[in-house]
């Protein structure tokens, strides 16, 4: 009795630590991931921010951060590029890149500092970093104040100035469907 | 003889055509009379080269940009048929720098929104159900307006394009094994870059059509195209198919990364933005004769270019050689494949006054390609509005000059 038990105990044990079962439906190749593996890949952040990491920052403490670590390449005062092209208006603007003004979320600014900044080396700052890089780019736009506490909460919550100035992809049009004549450009 | 036509009509029509024809000449001496060369390198017997009288075939460095350390161009006005070899594909570069991957060491991730999260390793996805399909990749700033010394050839305005035979898996086969979750709307794919470029794709699309590609032309795919292994999203923008494929989490909402927002949204006149473009639109271009080449003289020349669409198939190319007064319909090289490149051809003999060539898609939809003139009338604004856009696909004119020298027409 004794013997069978350890022998079930061993078999569950390997069992549990063997995470790499075929488990595709029909074709039966593949494996499945741990959740670790899962947590520490999936790195992309949606609009509500869900997958925001638990943290803070401020303007303040990015501007620390920002000379450390991003003016070598944007300028000391975040003009070297990229970073403050300003706020333009979209009605009348030529179609030409305006970057910062098409960006809808602030997610996507913490984002995309998170997983391709610095570009000496991406994906190294820490979390706080992030949320106080992010804070100074935004406060540098006039979108936050200097002292704004951005997290997992408050970076959702902040509003971009053309949030509501995009209309959905091309009007009325799905994938597949027949456009007006000259509808691109 | 005919062996040595191709070479004959690219003397006569290559841009530099002086220094060329002097190449030709230095050539024609020693042709035919060159004995079988000797101790070729192993390498070039292993993996063969072009001949060394007619390898000049290159892509040209474009223009680097704020976010594109690396902008290379497929040479159209060299090359014959639809498919590109793959040393010639384009690349725009968004990601700072090709990234360097073992392909033991590459897995794909798929996870989010569905029943049983799956990673796969390249040896067990070249063990799924394969397929190959030749489509194009057309990248949305292709076509774009411009002028002055880079605004002539065609390899500079429309080289951001290239068709190749891409082999792989249909991702919905990868994502049915993953067993999608009823309320998942959109897909999030990543690669495996330094930036780890994102775009997010509409389910519908990721369940029908879209290939996870790991052979291009036959071969694996090319380390600038995203070997081991990347996604091929026909008709659509190439900012879609993401390269060095390592993740694809299953969504319900599109996630706005900044390549596919900030990075490429667009502006319209009326003061609103637009996020999707998706589909491109039906184009075509001449490729030869096209900008920056000269005509030899007055006679014979065949017109001959690329049609393509979003949509899927091209189904007539028309050629104008006034300027877009009449137009006649050109061959199409068949079979035609839906989301490919379509080859057309047009015989045309020049009278040696000055002229304007076009050409003209229209596409399996009914869909027209706009001239830049009717573009501009639609949207209630001047054609200059397109100089530099991105998604342009109106009607590319080259003016033929007297000397036989010929122009970009767009903004004359």
């Amino acid at each position: 009795m004794r013997f069978s038990f350890s022998l079930f105990a061993v078999v569950i044990t390997l069992a549990i630590c063997v995470p790499g079962r075929a488990q595709g439906r029909t074709y039966q190749l593949g494996s499945t991931p741990s959740e670790e593996e899962i947590k520490a890949r999936d790195i992309a952040i949606s609009p509500d921010g869900k997958e925001l990491p638990p943290g803070s920052g401020t303007a303040k403490e990015g501007a620390t951060i920002f000379a450390q670590k991003c003016a070598a390449c944007h300028g000391p005062n975040g003009n070297g590029g990229g970073l403050t092209r300003g706020i333009v208006p979209l009605g009348n603007a030529k179609p030409v890149k305006i970057g910062f003004s098409l960006v809808p979320y602030a997610t996507t600014v913490w984002d995309f500092i998170s997983r391709a900044m610095p570009q000496s080396k991406p994906g190294s700052l820490t979390v706080n970093e992030v949320y106080a890089a992010t804070a100074y780019v935004l406060y540098r736009n006039d979108i936050i104040k200097e002292t704004d506490v951005l997290d997992a909460k408050t970076l959702p919550q902040v509003r971009m100035p053309n949030r509501d100035n995009f209309l959905p992809a091309e009007p009325g049009w799905k994938p597949g469907q027949k456009r007006p004549f000259g509808y691109y450009p | 003889m005919g062996s040595h036509s191709h070479s004959d009509r690219r003397r006569f029509l290559t841009r530099g055509g002086a220094l060329v024809s002097f190449v030709m000449g230095a050539v024609r001496s020693v042709r035919g009379q060159t004995p079988a060369p000797e101790g070729i390198a192993k390498d070039n017997l292993a993996y063969g080269q072009p001949s060394k009288f007619d390898n000049t075939i290159r892509r040209t460095l474009g223009q680097a940009t704020a976010i594109s350390d690396t902008a290379l161009t497929t040479p159209l006005q060299d090359l014959d048929g639809i498919i590109t070899p793959s040393g010639l594909h384009f690349l725009m570069d968004h990601v700072k720098g090709v990234p360097d991957i073992d392909p033991k060491q590459h897995r794909l991730l798929i996870h989010g929104m569905v029943d049983h999260p799956l990673v796969y390793t390249m040896e067990e996805i070249k063990r799924l159900p394969s397929m190959s399909r030749i489509y194009f990749l057309e990248c949305n700033a292709n076509n774009r307006p411009i002028r002055g010394p880079n605004g002539e050839s065609v390899q500079n305005v429309h080289g951001r394009m290239s068709t190749s035979e891409w082999t792989g898996v249909l991702l919905s086969v990868l994502l049915n094994e993953c067993g999608v979750q009823k309320e998942a709307s959109w897909i999030v794919a990543e690669g495996s870059d330094a930036n780890k470029y994102t775009m997010s794709i509409p389910m519908a699309k990721a369940m029908d059509d879209i290939l996870v590609a790991y052979a291009q032309n036959g071969e694996p795919v090319r380390p600038q195209q995203g070997y081991p292994l990347r996604l091929v999203v026909p008709g659509w923008e190439a900012i879609r198919s993401v390269k060095w494929l390592s993740r694809i989490k299953v969504v319900d909402q599109p996630y706005m990364a900044w390549h596919e927002s900030g990075n490429n949204a667009d502006t319209i006149p009326n003061g609103k933005g637009l996020w999707y473009r998706f589909e491109v639109g039906p184009n075509s271009v001449i490729t030869r004769p096209s900008g920056g080449q000269r005509l030899a003289g007055r006679g014979f020349y065949e017109i001959t270019g690329l049609a393509w669409t979003g949509a899927g198939a091209v189904t007539k190319v028309e050629v104008s050689v006034d300027g877009g007064r009449s137009y006649k319909p050109a061959e199409l090289q068949q079979p035609v494949h839906r989301f490919a490149h379509v080859r057309f051809r047009f015989p045309w003999t020049w009278n040696g006054e000055e002229v304007v060539l076009q050409s003209r898609c229209t596409d399996e939809r009914g869909e027209v390609q706009p001239t830049v003139a009717e573009a501009a009338k639609n949207l209630g604004v001047s054609p200059d509005y397109f100089y530099q856009a991105d998604h342009f696909n109106g009607v590319q004119p080259w003016k033929v000059n007297r000397d036989g020298s010929i122009s970009n027409a767009l903004f004359l």
